[in-house]
């Protein structure tokens, strides 16, 4: 919104005060100020000049050459303006002033010199009219500035909508100057009203047919307006805050809800018989004055006239009650309406307009009859025969309730962490239109309507009318009394944690993010499918709107995107994922590990034990644990159904390893291999961690014994271990595959099992017998020493 | 036997001179003192010897005994020495500018600034919070005094799911369940301090300034008497240690319906010092964390009577500090996997660019 410094003046003298310092601190004590714009600076030396003759240029059919009396001097001026005649008052600019196409020069125009310019509204900067130049007021002396006659100098700052979003009191030039005067430590004058007596028995009549869709509906009726162009004062002030003249009626009511920030309109006296707020009946179409065609729903509240709509409410008015050029009479509605519903209403026709922006913010029901009494005002003002023409019409059928609020210093001073005067705490409040009644420390407060539809309604609101007046700038800052306390990571974070440093660290794995939803064209590339899930009902993609329920997919989408990267590569992500829902209803949420290691130089069988040394690592660094695997038929498609296998800890499953389907690997990458790790972190970080058993050293000489071992199909390591772990032999230190053959029909390895005693020295007949034994136990389950 | 003492010394040193290692003066050794060795055959002599002489005699021969004895060692630690020097002399000087490749992984940069944030609220006394990415109407707006019909709550901002959930549009969802979580510590004495990082969602369309799934992180603070005054000398702290300078900070009034007061913090700019730059858009200041009172209204929904106790909350946004931090101008770069990009990422704890810190 922009603010216009001359207007505020109209209600705050700001003598003395330094405009850029208090543009400042409302910035820091009401809302941002995004810019601030000089105006009147480009124009210079322009003054009022009187056409004393005009010739036609004799090479051009356009240009005219004119003896302008410019008070001190008669100037040559060539100019191509249509509108030039004898006697006519312009704004001319002499030679080495400024208007705002540049500086002005002595110039030859076509062969005959010019000494100035003639100057249309553009020009000066305080409209967007060029069709001509503008004609002055017969009664102005020559040589006067221009600068003397209109507002053309004035200071505009642009103040951030968003953050008045909860301050309708803000969206208009009083409010405005009440913070401006409170701030500067000044006095806001009165509003000033026009006298609304009329003697007759006309009167408007108002229906309201939806009560809980307004609050209340005042209106008025005005005939014998003859005038049809605002002054030129007020054009400019609506001009430099962003909006267009347009005629007299329509200027009045942009620039009463500009400077009170009451939307009223004007609709064409003689056609408006009976008024009635109301929703339609069934949907229904109706064109806005903008000419636009748009279809009326039944929630959507309209202004009729009679049976006939005229406008939506709060919203637009219609074409065909167009306030047009000699309507003479008026009636203005001056209303208000439920903000939520326009809101609705807005959102749903697709057009915001300022009305409804402000509709929205839950204006203060109190400023419809000073809308009222501003017309009547201003119009009067301008167009001295206008007269009032009917009772005044106030439906009042919703208001505020009244707010007191009461507290004591010591409530502010515990806010605060400083210490406020009570005096200054009761001349803040008054400043801005607070009632306040303050006795032994006690403040009772009365909240003023405009800041009670919603800002206002605590005593914790309180707190930010005084502080902010104050200053946070002024405020001593201070660390808290509260006692500290030891403070631990909650559980499951310093798992995340953990596992992030081990992958990259160790692994050198590369952490990547990606989105809660599936890609359903990316996964289609990789032949994978997105499977049912919860989905997100309002995505712009609906062919992403399926939450995942496996971190894998999306990773293999990124390892194959990044092909390019390396020869190998890892890449993982901590992420969400949704299980289907639970028993309630609502999401199985959890947090996942997705791991995908990529290779062109490693075997897949390779890649795969690499995979799982890392959940090994995992489980054996952060919970000193033993991670069991068991094959599991693929849960997904796109998991291989040999090599898909249980992660479990402690007998309870943690995760899950696997190397992708043919057809999905073959998609992604011929020539490489591809192996996945997804761990559920709730369950890693549910795991006990074993204490780290720390065993004295043996000083006792080892000794060691290989056995290479003839391995049948189907036959797993976990049960070739068992041979010698069921036996129990305290002295068996470790166990290490020193050798794998793998040709053909012939599957062998060859363990190294090492023994040491702590107590003495292990005889080779001991040892021996364990070996036995365990042989004992291999030829069980068909494992032979090879010859 | 002067003589022959004095020619086998000579003869010795002589020898011991020419030997070149060690393996040759061991082969004079025993020749010398061996037991068929020169010294050896002068002991034999020494029968010959009138007695008289033979006392004499016997320590010239001892005499050129321990002469040779301590030439083979003085000798022996010269040529060590010099095969020493041999071995330096030959041996090749590398390259230490050669590239290795020392195959380091790499953290998301979202995950190094949120690392360091929780570090310096760890020591400050906040317990660092997880949450859910899903949660409901309830969490996300009413537990936080947002109405009805806020416009925060419609279609277009939010992500609703076909079970009636919702993604989180904000850290601030955790409020209710972190708050009472440990309402019960607050009637022992102890304060509330959390900060809870989260992912977040909201309906927008994606550009090179705009994501639909980013990083904040949310701040608690409530005890008996926690104030404004608090709120500022926290956040002041915080990002001064953030950005690894003294920040300077501002406030102005801002509106959130869970806070009351609300505020919208500045920093200074860190770049121009609040001279005024591109980074801040000329204004010298930087919009960083909204932050305010929490609201009474909050407290009650998470049955904390808020005539008790007060606190604070603040939220900062993480995606936005590590564009800041990184110099990172495309936020698709977070969430897109691109490995060149990424891979950068690979220190443990994040520094402030030079480039920022110069005006």
């Amino acid at each position: 919104m922009f603010v216009s410094i001359n207007w505020i003046k109209d209600y705050v003298d700001l003598e003395g005060v330094d405009i850029r310092k208090l543009i400042e601190s409302f910035t820091l004590a009401t809302a941002e100020v995004e810019d601030i714009i000089v105006k009147g600076a480009d124009v210079e030396n322009v003054v009022v000049g009187e056409i004393l003759s005009v010739e036609n240029h004799p090479n051009s059919k356009k240009l005219h050459l004119l003896k302008v009396d410019a008070g001190s001097k008669v100037c040559n001026i060539v100019c191509g303006a249509p509108n030039v005649a004898v006697g006519q008052k312009v704004a001319l600019a002499l030679a080495g002033g400024r208007v705002c196409g540049g500086e002005i020069k002595v110039a030859t125009v076509a062969g005959y010199e010019s000494e100035g310019m003639c100057c249309s509204e553009k020009e000066l900067g305080i409209s967007e009219d060029n069709s001509g130049i503008m004609e002055l007021d017969h009664s102005l002396a020559n040589g006067t500035s221009i600068k003397d006659i209109f507002p053309i100098d004035d200071i505009i700052f642009e103040v951030d909508n968003k953050s008045l979003t909860n301050r309708p009191d803000l969206w208009g030039h009083y409010g405005i100057a009440r913070e401006l005067a409170a701030l500067a430590g000044r006095e806001l004058k009165p509003l000033e009203l026009g006298d609304l007596s009329y003697d007759g028995d006309e009167k408007v009549d108002v229906k309201i047919g939806r009560e809980d869709l307004v609050y209340r509906y005042s209106c008025i009726k005005m005939d014998n307006i003859t005038k049809n162009k605002s002054p030129l004062d007020m054009r400019i002030r609506l001009y430099y805050c962003g909006m267009r003249g347009i005629n007299l009626l329509a200027d009045v009511t942009n620039y009463i809800m500009l400077e009170i920030g009451q939307p009223t309109h004007a609709f064409a006296g003689d056609s408006i018989e009976n008024i009635v707020v109301t929703t339609p009946k069934e949907k229904t179409t109706f064109k806005t004055l903008d000419g636009v065609e748009r279809v009326i729903d039944e929630e959507t509240l309209m202004i009729c006239n009679g049976d006939t709509h005229v406008g939506i409410a709060g919203i637009m008015g219609g074409l065909d009650s167009e306030i047009v050029e000699n309507t003479g009479s008026v009636v203005l509605e001056s209303a208000n309406f439920d903000g939520v519903s326009i809101r609705k209403s807005s959102s749903r026709l697709g057009h915001r307009t300022d009305a409804s922006a402000r509709y929205e913010k839950m204006l203060d029901p109190e400023l419809t009859l000073d809308a009222v009494g501003r017309f009547v005002k201003l119009v009067k003002d301008i167009d001295s025969g206008a007269r009032v023409a009917s009772k005044l019409t106030d439906e009042y059928v919703r208001k505020y309730p009244e707010i007191s609020l009461s507290f004591d210093k010591k409530y502010v001073d515990r806010y605060t962490g400083i210490d406020i005067s009570d005096e200054q705490i009761n001349k803040t409040l008054t400043a801005l239109g607070f009632a306040v009644d303050y006795a032994d420390g006690n403040f009772n407060v009365k909240v003023p309507s405009w800041r009670a539809t919603k800002d206002v309604t605590i005593k914790a609101d309180i707190i930010e009318e005084i502080t902010r007046i104050y200053g946070y700038d002024n405020f001593m800052i201070s660390t808290t009394r509260s006692p500290l306390k030891p403070v631990r990571m909650s559980q499951g974070k310093s798992e995340d944690y953990e596992v992030k440093d081990i992958l990259v660290k160790k692994y050198s794995f590369n952490e990547v993010h990606s989105y809660l939803w599936c890609d359903g064209k990316k996964y289609k590339k990789l032949g994978i499918e997105v499977e049912d899930n919860v989905k997100v009902l309002n995505i712009e993609n609906s062919e992403n709107g399926v939450l995942r329920n496996s971190m894998i997919p999306t990773l293999l989408v990124t390892a194959s995107e990044n092909k390019d990267y390396a020869e190998t590569f890892g890449i993982f992500e901590i992420g969400r994922v949704v299980n289907g829902t639970k028993a309630d209803g609502t999401c199985g949420e959890e947090k996942h590990l997705g791991a995908v290691l990529y290779s062109k130089a490693m075997s897949e069988k390779a890649l795969y034990f690499k995979g799982v040394e890392i959940v090994n690592c995992i489980v054996e660094l952060i919970k000193q644990k033993k991670a069991e695997y068991t094959k599991i038929e693929a849960i997904h498609n796109w998991q291989h159904p040999k090599n898909t296998a249980r992660v479990c800890v402690d007998g309870k499953a943690i995760g899950v390893i696997n190397t992708l389907y043919p057809s999905n690997l073959a998609k992604l990458d011929k020539n490489a291999a591809v192996v996945c790790i997804e761990i559920d972190m709730d369950a890693l970080a549910a795991v006990n961690a074993d204490k780290i058993a720390f065993a004295e050293p043996s000083t006792q000489q080892a000794t060691y014994y290989d056995l290479s071992l003839v391995v049948p199909e189907g036959v797993r390591y976990s049960s070739i271990e068992a041979s010698w772990n069921s036996l129990g032999i305290s002295e068996l230190e470790s166990v290490r595959i020193i050798d794998t053959y793998d040709k053909g029909d012939l599957k062998s390895i060859t363990v190294r099992l090492n023994f040491s005693s702590h107590e003495r020295t292990l005889e080779m007949e001991e040892v021996q017998a364990w070996i036995d034994k365990v042989i004992e136990n291999l030829a069980k389950i068909g494992v032979t020493l090879r010859a | 036997m002067i003589e022959k003492t004095a020619n086998l010394s000579n003869l010795f040193k002589e020898k011991a001179a020419a030997a070149a290692s060690s393996a040759e003066l061991e082969q004079l050794r025993i020749e010398f003192l061996g037991k068929k060795g020169y010294v050896a055959e002068l002991m034999n002599d020494l029968r010959n010897i009138p007695n008289e002489q033979k006392k004499e005699a016997g320590q010239l021969i001892n005499e050129v005994k321990k002469f040779i004895e301590s030439e083979i060692q003085n000798r022996n630690r010269e040529i060590l020495k010099a095969e020493e020097l041999r071995l330096v002399e030959q041996a090749e000087s590398y390259d230490e500018s050669m590239p290795v490749d020392i195959n380091s992984g790499s953290y998301h940069p979202i995950t190094l600034v949120q690392r360091e944030v929780e570090e310096i609220f760890k020591t400050m006394g906040f317990a660092v919070e997880d949450y859910y990415e899903i949660t409901d109407d309830y969490n996300c707006f009413e537990a936080l005094n947002i109405p009805k019909h806020h416009p925060a709550r419609d279609m277009q901002d939010t992500y609703y799911l076909s079970t009636g959930q919702l993604l989180k549009t904000h850290t601030s969802a955790a409020q209710n369940t972190i708050l009472r979580k440990y309402a019960k510590n607050l009637e022992q004495g102890n304060p509330i301090r959390a900060i809870f990082p989260g992912r977040c969602f909201r309906n927008e369309k994606i550009d090179a300034c705009h994501e639909n799934t980013f990083f904040q992180m949310e701040g608690i603070m409530v005890d008996k008497d926690i104030s404004i005054s608090n709120l500022i000398y926290f956040m002041k702290t915080m990002l001064s240690e953030v950005f690894q300078q003294d920040i300077t900070v501002r406030l102005r009034p801002g509106f959130f319906p869970f806070v009351e007061p609300g505020f919208e913090l500045d920093i200074q700019c860190t770049i121009c010092k609040g001279k005024g730059c591109p980074s801040c858009k000329d204004s010298g200041w930087l919009e960083l964390c909204p932050c305010g009172m929490i609201h009474p209204n909050v407290l009650t929904a998470a049955g904390i009577d808020p005539e008790k106790y007060i606190g604070f909350a603040f939220g900062l946004g993480m995606t936005r500090l590590a564009m800041m931090t990184y110099g990172v101008k495309d936020i698709r770069v977070f969430n897109s996997g691109s490995l060149k990009a990424l891979s950068q990422f690979t220190e443990k704890s994040f520094t402030v660019p030079e480039e920022s810190k110069e005006a």
